[in-house]
């Protein structure tokens, strides 16, 4: 069963590092570690190192004001692009993409 | 005390005893008496000299020779009893004046020698005392002691003097500070930090409640929930110990949506927001704007039989995929797209036969009845994660033996067991009934055979049925369209006979459909180019539509009881108001590229959305101008009267009109 949805996730992975404008995706697990990416490795730690506490707080916030509710996603929209990140249980799915002009 | 002399000559030839201050009278006399003897003795010496021969006068060797006139100078000396040491201009500073002025009485007093004596006066009190003590002294060797201290004592006391203070004070011994101090090896240490907010509270709550109530469950059926908890321990170690991707389904899921929803940004809000101003310069006329196209590739070679809308997710459609071509390799898909995801269907099922129609559960929403075009019927449910229907009626002896081209969920039966119909090309009509994990099948009724076919034959030749609809309110009525051309009217209740007959049309009847406002209307279509609606109380058909090519599907609008749409084999569809215009379509408008044949149509039950399936496997979503969803015009005055009721009498109105 969980062999099934890996594959899944696997393939979810890749559709979306394959649409238009994806910049790179990064899946981060419990601790703060990258367990997958498709940036170079430099960009990845950075990326992760400031987004991390960022979802900490974020979360920290919903959950504060309502401790029934949760942080379902975080979008960050910049100039150049967009970050869209992602919590889960115990991962934390980080998006780069180019929004269509 | 200066002794004040009278002025007096002397002559100061040796001048070696001159007494200036006698002190004490006692002295002056012994003094007195020495000059005596001294002037005895100088005589003494003077007449023992003059015996002797000359007296020879000796001269120290420093003395001034002087002249003999200056011998009998005679000099004054004066003596003063004022101190040749005392100060002769003291000068001191006077406030009065504000100036220093000399003093004249100046001490004249020289002081040589001085020595503080020891004598006391006797009557004083310190004379009397050591009086006292001397006569302690004297009788202290032998005297009884206790006569001594007695007026010791007595004399005694009066020592408390506070001017005759008497400190005592004594050390004692300090002993030697010493420092002694062990130290001990310090405790391990560790930092430990964590926050305290109000939903850490919560969840540590919640995890509290599930412990209490696992230990509640236990209690009570523990034999059970063993091997549950054992399970479930093998489940949560196999969790932890791989870093395990597969829980990020969830967040994967939504981060495609939204990846999708950038892209297709445009259409977003074109879908939420865009109401085409144009359409009031245009009459009556509406246009359709083309919204996601749904593709998925491994649909290659199939094509769409069957589309529906999900009535509690309106977002979610359910596709089904498969041939018309009965030559063509075997094979089908069931997909569900949900429109905040065009890229990739939520749901993928594959089946060994080509779908050829699809029912969702109006209630339930995760069930789904597929009709195969191997005959089977199948049911399955969303929730179960697996690829298999949970029903399936291949290994059922009452299985169709054609394709079954409509499948439709019915209300549960009197012992709350799903079931629903089908009909297939085989001519019958069967429901079939969820009981527990198997299929039950009941046939209602056949479809009669067509009157060409020569008596003989009548049982072999099926009247294949190619569409199956249910009254709304009336759930035991039922419409069955042919391939022949007619339509039965039936109910459930009769298994022999049918209600009605209407000699529709003079091909296929693609479709029949009920509307869904009017207790009496239905429409069908039919590949002979007609869409054709009726009140099933006449025989013949309310309206004829002709349009220029085969129509494979109409739907009705489920906003507006006047409002249809078809598809032909052109790539157009067509939209219908009735109470607009009863002669002509509002929109005729091909969404497809050549070549392109459109096959079902769907209305959203919410959203101003249609969904039209093609023979490629696509479907497109499509958004309903303004014009074509035009609500019946409210009088000055009169509020807008809302709900079914309002349909119902417009269709009537327009019946009547007819009549």
């Amino acid at each position: 069963m969980s062999g099934l949805k890996f594959a899944e996730v696997e393939d979810t992975l890749k559709r979306i590092q394959g649409y238009n404008g994806v910049i790179g995706t990064i899946v981060v697990n419990g601790e703060g570690i990258p367990i997958r990416t498709t940036l170079d490795n430099s960009t990845t730690v950075q990326y992760v190192g400031l987004l991390h506490q960022l979802i900490l707080k974020a979360r920290s916030t919903v959950r504060d004001i309502d401790p029934q509710n949760d942080l379902t996603f975080l979008r960050i929209r910049s100039k150049k692009h967009e970050i869209i990140v992602a919590p889960d249980k115990e991962f934390l799915m980080i998006v780069i993409q180019n929004p269509a002009e | 005390m200066p002794v004040l002399h009278k002025v007096g000559t002397g002559k100061s030839k040796q001048a070696t005893n001159v007494n200036t201050q006698p002190k004490a009278p006692v002295a002056k006399g012994a003094k007195a008496a020495g000059k005596k003897k001294d002037e005895e003795e100088a005589t003494d010496t003077a007449e023992g000299e003059e015996w002797m021969p000359g007296k020879t006068l000796v001269k120290p060797p420093d003395q001034l020779d002087l002249t003999e006139e200056e011998l009998k100078e005679e000099i004054t000396r004066v003596l003063t009893a004022n101190n040749p040491n005392a100060p002769q201009n003291v000068v001191r500073y006077g406030f009065k004046e504000g100036c220093y002025k000399p003093i004249v009485f100046v001490d004249q007093m020289a002081i040589h020698f001085e020595i503080e004596g020891n004598l006391v006066h006797k009557e004083s009190d310190e004379g009397r005392r050591l009086m006292a003590e001397q006569v302690i002294r004297e009788d202290g060797a032998g005297d009884e002691k206790l006569e001594n201290l007695a007026k010791a004592g007595k004399k005694e006391r009066k020592l408390t003097n506070q001017f005759n203070f008497n400190e005592r004070a004594s050390q004692t011994l300090n002993n030697p500070p010493r420092d002694i101090s062990c130290q001990t090896e310090p405790p391990p240490r560790a930092n430990f930090s964590a926050t305290a907010n109000q939903w850490e509270i919560y969840d540590f709550y919640v995890e509290e409640l599930k412990r209490r109530e696992k230990s509640k469950e236990k209690q009570e059926g523990q034999f059970l929930n063993k091997e549950e908890d054992k399970s479930k321990k093998k489940m949560i170690q196999a969790e932890t110990q791989s870093d395990d991707i597969s829980l990020l389904a969830h967040a994967a899921k939504i981060i495609e949506r939204m990846v999708n929803q950038n892209i297709f940004d445009e259409v977003a809000q074109d879908f939420m927001y865009f109401e085409d101003a144009s359409d009031e310069f245009r009459g009556e006329k509406g246009t359709l704007l083309p919204l996601w196209k749904f593709q998925y590739d491994k649909t290659k070679g199939l094509c769409v039989t069957a589309l529906c809308w999900n009535h509690k997710y309106n977002d979610l459609f359910a596709v089904g995929l498969g041939s018309y071509e009965f030559n063509q390799e075997e094979r089908g898909m069931l997909l569900f797209y949900t429109l905040k995801n065009s890229s990739y269907p939520e749901f993928v099922f594959n089946t060994a036969s080509g779908v050829m129609c699809v029912d969702i559960h109006e209630q339930l929403s995760y069930l789904v009845a597929v009709g195969l075009h191997d005959g089977c019927v199948a049911v399955y449910n969303l929730k179960k994660k697996s690829d298999q229907p949970i029903y399936n009626s291949i290994a059922c002896s009452g299985k169709h033996r054609g394709a079954v081209m409509q499948v439709k969920w019915q209300k549960d039966d009197l012992d709350s067991n799903h079931n629903f119909f089908s009909v297939s090309a085989d001519g019958r009509v069967v429901s079939w009934t969820l009981v527990k994990h198997e299929l039950v099948f009941t046939d209602i009724i056949k479809l009669p055979a067509m009157e060409k076919v020569p008596d003989d034959f009548k049982d072999v030749i099926a009247t294949a049925g190619t569409s199956l609809d249910f009254h709304k309110q009336k759930d035991h009525h039922f419409l069955a369209g042919t391939e022949a051309g007619k339509i039965y009217k039936g109910s459930k209740h009769y298994s022999s006979k049918f209600l009605e007959t209407y000699d529709a049309h003079f091909m296929t009847v693609s479709r029949v459909r009920w509307n869904p406002f009017h207790p009496n209307v239905f429409i069908s279509c039919s590949w002979d180019w007609m869409v054709k609606i009726w009140d099933h109380t006449i025989k013949s058909p309310i309206f004829t539509f002709e349009l220029k090519t085969s129509v494979t599907d109409v739907a009705w609008a489920p906003y507006s009881s006047t409002v249809f749409a078809a598809v032909t084999t052109d790539g157009k569809v067509h939209v219908f108001d009735l109470s607009v215009n009863k002669y002509e379509a509002l929109c005729q408008q091909k969404v497809v590229s050549k070549k392109t044949r459109l096959l079902h149509i769907e209305f959203n039950p919410v959203h101003p959305i249609i969904i039209v399936g093609d023979d490629r496997g696509h479907v497109i979503s499509l958004k309903l101008s303004p014009n074509l969803r035009k609500k019946p015009k409210e009088k000055k005055g009169q509020e807008l009267p809302k709900g079914p009721e309002v349909e119902i009498a417009k269709m009537e109105q327009l019946l009547s009109s007819l009549r």
